[in-house]
């Protein structure tokens, strides 16, 4: 008699213990198939797709900084051999032309980047390239930012960093690669 | 001082885990939210490179991916050696790149389909050959917003 009260009071609860098997189940699984990835890389934005070439001869000279990358991964740039390491500061000083040189850019609003490479040009160089420029100008931008504002550029508000864009705009121009040394 | 010792060796209290599961369902809550579950089998070979001036993609529902490298050993009978596209789990050509973001764009809302990135995953040995006509078909498509995928470097 006994016994049997004591039973009737067991079955009033429900037995947790398992529960922490089955969530542990669960946490497993989800520990196994998880990827914390996150996406990261330089972000681009193309120009709209048109049918004619666009007309750069009636371009500056002096405002287009050309750098080609060729099959063997060496760069040209303004007609000059060049080592990658030299391109940032290169690129600087062309787009700012502190020294008011007649061969560099009348202003930094007007300099334009052209790139152009072989459909043999390895893609990482072509990536490191796009970077050195892309670092050269966000450099540019952040110099400009710290004189303006005594603030990096990542700290602007939205109307100083839009200034700061419309002064220095990142204006790369892309031409369709020579055909040469495809493999 | 007996009296102490003699209470305590009667009691003697299993450590109670009926909490146990309020902390794993915790850490299940956790890894469930951080979660992403791999859409696509890489079938190509991709090691992106290295780049500084990255930016970090915020919405993975914008996001497409398009993978572009050498087919791994086991595909190369039917990819063969040369560097190839991957859209979603199969290989692709170029021509099948419109209807590939078509399919991404219908199920993002319409409001948001301006901000549709498409994150190109490109082995650093690949050449530009085949990237060009990648970027070209995507110019013709209407995707102007791309992300060429990168692992930090130190500088």
């Amino acid at each position: 008699m006994g016994k049997k009260s004591s039973k009737d009071r067991l079955s009033n609860e429900i037995n947790a213990g398992s529960m922490a098997d089955i969530a542990f189940l669960l946490l497993i699984f989800f520990l196994v198939t998880t990827t914390i990835v996150s996406d990261k890389g330089v972000l681009v934005k193309l120009p709209p797709w048109s049918e004619e070439e666009p007309d750069i001869a009636k371009l500056n000279e002096r405002n287009v900084y050309s750098i080609l990358v060729n099959a063997d991964n060496q760069l040209l740039v303004r007609g000059e051999p060049t080592q990658l390491r030299d391109l940032r500061e290169n690129t600087k000083i062309f787009i700012m032309n502190p020294e008011g040189r007649p061969d560099m850019s009348e202003d930094a609003t007007k300099a334009i980047v052209s790139m152009k490479n072989d459909r043999g040009t390895q893609y990482e160089t072509y990536l490191e390239v796009y970077n050195e420029v892309m670092a050269a100008y966000n450099e540019l931008r952040d110099e400009a930012a710290l004189s303006r504002h005594g603030k990096a550029y990542e700290f602007l508000t939205k109307d100083q960093a839009k200034a700061i864009r419309t002064a220095i705009p990142l204006i790369i121009s892309e031409a369709e690669p020579t055909a040469f040394g495809e493999e | 001082m007996s009296k102490f010792d003699k209470k305590r060796s009667k009691s003697q209290p299993a450590i109670s885990t009926a909490s146990l599961p309020d902390i794993i369902f915790m850490l299940l809550f956790f890894f469930m939210v951080v979660t992403v579950l791999r859409d696509a089998e890489l079938k190509v070979k991709v090691v992106t490179p290295n780049a500084t001036e990255l930016t970090k993609l915020e919405k993975k529902s914008l996001v497409n991916n398009i993978y572009i490298g050498k087919p791994l050993a086991k595909y190369a009978n039917e990819a063969g050696t040369k560097a190839r596209m991957q859209l979603g789990d199969k290989f692709a050509d170029e021509k099948d790149i419109p209807l590939f973001l078509e399919k991404h764009r219908q199920q993002v809302p319409e409001n948001q389909r301006g901000g549709i990135t498409s994150s190109l995953k490109i082995d650093g040995k690949v050449t530009m050959g085949v990237v060009s006509d990648v970027k070209t078909a995507l110019r013709k498509s209407g995707q102007l917003k791309l992300n060429y995928s990168a692992k930090p470097r130190a500088e």
